[in-house]
């Protein structure tokens, strides 16, 4: 069976990210699932691999991979392919990921297809990708038409399904050239989210808005997030005012989330904000104003103010735990 | 410094967008067209560079007649002068065939720096800055959240999906910038007049030397199979707070399981 190259994200020390066996889902649909690997880690990863179906681990152990962004990764995907002839490579759809697939795609001159919820074997057996656009409005599937399909698949959008696989680990000598090692890494630094679930692979989102007024009236938001093991979100309102930090935004030019619960509270739901949360599956708003737009969209809205309704739903949701 | 900065015409994201029925290609005709709202933040960047460093911007549009629009706004917010690259032969383009053109023209042009939104709001693919610092050969510093450009050096703060890195390249280099960079200006009623008399300079894919059997629809590597208006979602129930949101919001959780 031909190889479908999966391309691992994880923490460096052997964890492996929920996208990454979401990704081997959906490789398995499409031919044998092979895990590319870079950096240190493969050998603590195996068995959560092999769980989920991969049947080889190519382990690249290379300092290149971390010291220099992007260019080297997609070289090392192209080494792959032009020696694994794989029917895919799948990546995740993160921005690192999206940057990775299009240099990847020069690279072995191949189509490229991103932001992906799902992908199927098409009738003669080439995947097909099922992409929302515009927010979700439209659903569209694409297929690649020229090359090596590179498909970069949205976190949190396939649901992972364990099925064993052998995870025969492999080492692969690879050295980035020159040319991939252009731009240099010289500081890393990682924001704070505390304990919170990572905010596109969160189950539940608590998302907060204008109508929290303040970097003192967002704490609020976080403290509901804590009650419900929840990520938080910020509309652009909130991270442009600078009451939270902009990697937490949802919407048109931040992120794009669809966990099973969104909570959206003082926000109004213009739609560039809509066009990052509205394919999650349940959604509920809280607002001041009812012509707010986000109503539209909720399975359950609540015209009020957020500043009585929280603190009463914090104490029920902790009455209900204790 | 010769700094061009690439600008795509993008439907309103304020109004509803659909693609055109049998092609699956953007309708670019029905909604307003206006400038990517990202790129707005790379023509600041390219003019404060420009302003601090010396140099002139070029903007860089590949699109329809429309597009024209685009540009012009560009130009009125301070950039010396723009180059259009129109062609029918462009339509239906996807990100490897758009990133193959601007590098063609790139090549025209010439460049230190080119600047560029780290996404359009319309394809949302996030891949051509990229994919043109692969086509270019140079440093790709995407995902800017800060510019900083010490003689031949440049590095930025990228954004990552898990905070920030720091990241350094020499020029000529790709700079993708999100919109936490800087307050993009308005134009000045001087900078509209100033503009219709700035330099367009027009290009089709013949003078860059693309085939057209390599661009639009045709040169592209992806295809729509089919696409179809999602399902609007099932109105909910919206109730206003007597007193009691906090435990409607609580039973809902209960019932649905999330508590």
């Amino acid at each position: 069976m031909s190889e479908v190259l999966v391309l691992a994200e994880h923490t460096g020390g052997g964890e492996v990210k929920k996208v990454t066996v979401e990704l081997l889902t959906a490789a398995r649909r499409l031919g044998s699932a092979s895990v590319v690997w870079t950096g240190p880690g493969a050998d603590a990863a195996r068995d959560r691999l092999a769980e989920f179906g991969a049947d080889t681990v190519y382990m690249a152990d290379s300092p290149d991979l971390t010291d220099y962004p992007v260019a080297p990764a997609a070289e090392l995907l192209a080494q792959l392919v032009a020696a694994k002839s794989p029917v895919a490579v799948l990546v995740a759809g993160t921005t690192e990921g999206k940057e990775i697939a299009g240099r990847l795609a020069v690279k072995t001159n191949s189509g490229v297809l991103t932001d992906a919820v799902n992908v199927t074997a098409g009738e003669d057996g080439a995947p097909v990708a099922e992409q929302p656009n515009f927010g979700g409005a439209i659903t569209v599937h694409s297929k690649v038409t020229k090359g090596t399909p590179v498909i970069a698949v949205r976190p949190n959008a396939v649901s992972a399904e364990p099925s064993p696989g052998a995870a025969q680990l492999v080492a692969v000598a690879f050295a980035a050239s020159d040319a991939a090692k252009t731009a240099k890494v010289t500081e890393r630094a990682v924001a704070d989210k505390g304990e919170r679930p990572d905010l596109t692979e969160a189950q539940i989102v608590v998302s907060g808005g204008r109508g929290t007024g303040s970097a003192d009236g967002f704490k609020i938001i976080e403290e509901l997030a804590d009650a419900l093991g929840a990520a938080v979100g910020a509309s652009r309102a909130v991270t442009d005012a600078g009451w939270y930090p902009h990697q937490f935004q949802v919407g048109q030019t931040g992120k794009t989330v669809s966990p099973q619960l969104y909570m959206a509270i003082g926000i109004s739901g213009a739609i560039q904000h809509r066009a990052g949360m509205q394919t999650s599956k349940t959604i509920i708003a809280i607002n001041k104003d009812p012509e707010a737009p986000i109503f539209e969209i909720a399975d359950l809205g609540i015209v009020g103010d957020l500043f009585t309704v929280l603190p009463q739903l914090l104490d029920e949701v902790g009455a209900r735990k204790g | 410094m010769n700094i061009v900065v690439c600008v795509k015409q993008v439907p309103d994201t304020a109004v509803e967008r659909t693609l055109k029925p049998g092609a699956g290609t953007l309708d670019r005709e029905s909604p307003d067209g206006l400038i990517n709202e990202l790129d707005e933040y790379a023509i600041e960047e390219g003019l404060k560079i420009a302003e601090a460093h010396g140099g002139e911007v070029t903007i860089l549009s590949m699109g329809p007649a429309k597009a024209a629009e685009s540009i012009r706004k560009a130009l009125s917010m301070g950039a010396d002068k723009a180059v259009h690259v129109l062609d029918d032969a462009l339509a239906g383009s996807d990100a490897l065939v758009t990133s193959l053109v601007l590098a063609e023209a790139l090549k025209q042009t010439g460049f230190d720096l080119v600047i560029l939104g780290s996404e359009s709001t319309d394809a949302r693919t996030g891949v051509v800055p990229a994919m043109l610092a692969e086509r270019l050969g140079v440093p790709q510093l995407t995902l800017a959240s800060k510019v900083d450009i010490d003689g031949q050096s440049v590095t930025v703060r990228r954004v990552t999906d898990d905070g920030y890195a720091t990241v350094t390249g020499s020029l000529p280099a790709v700079v993708s910038v999100v919109e936490k960079i800087n307050e993009p200006r308005y134009p000045s009623f001087k900078g509209i007049m100033a503009a219709k008399k700035k330099p367009v300079q027009m290009l089709a894919l013949a003078d860059l030397g693309v085939d057209t059997g390599a661009a639009g629809l045709a040169g592209s590597g992806t295809t729509v199979a089919d696409f179809a208006a999602r399902p609007p979602r099932a109105a909910g129930q919206v109730v206003k707070d007597e007193g009691d949101g906090g435990t409607t919001v609580a039973a809902f959780l209960a019932e649905r399981k999330f508590i």
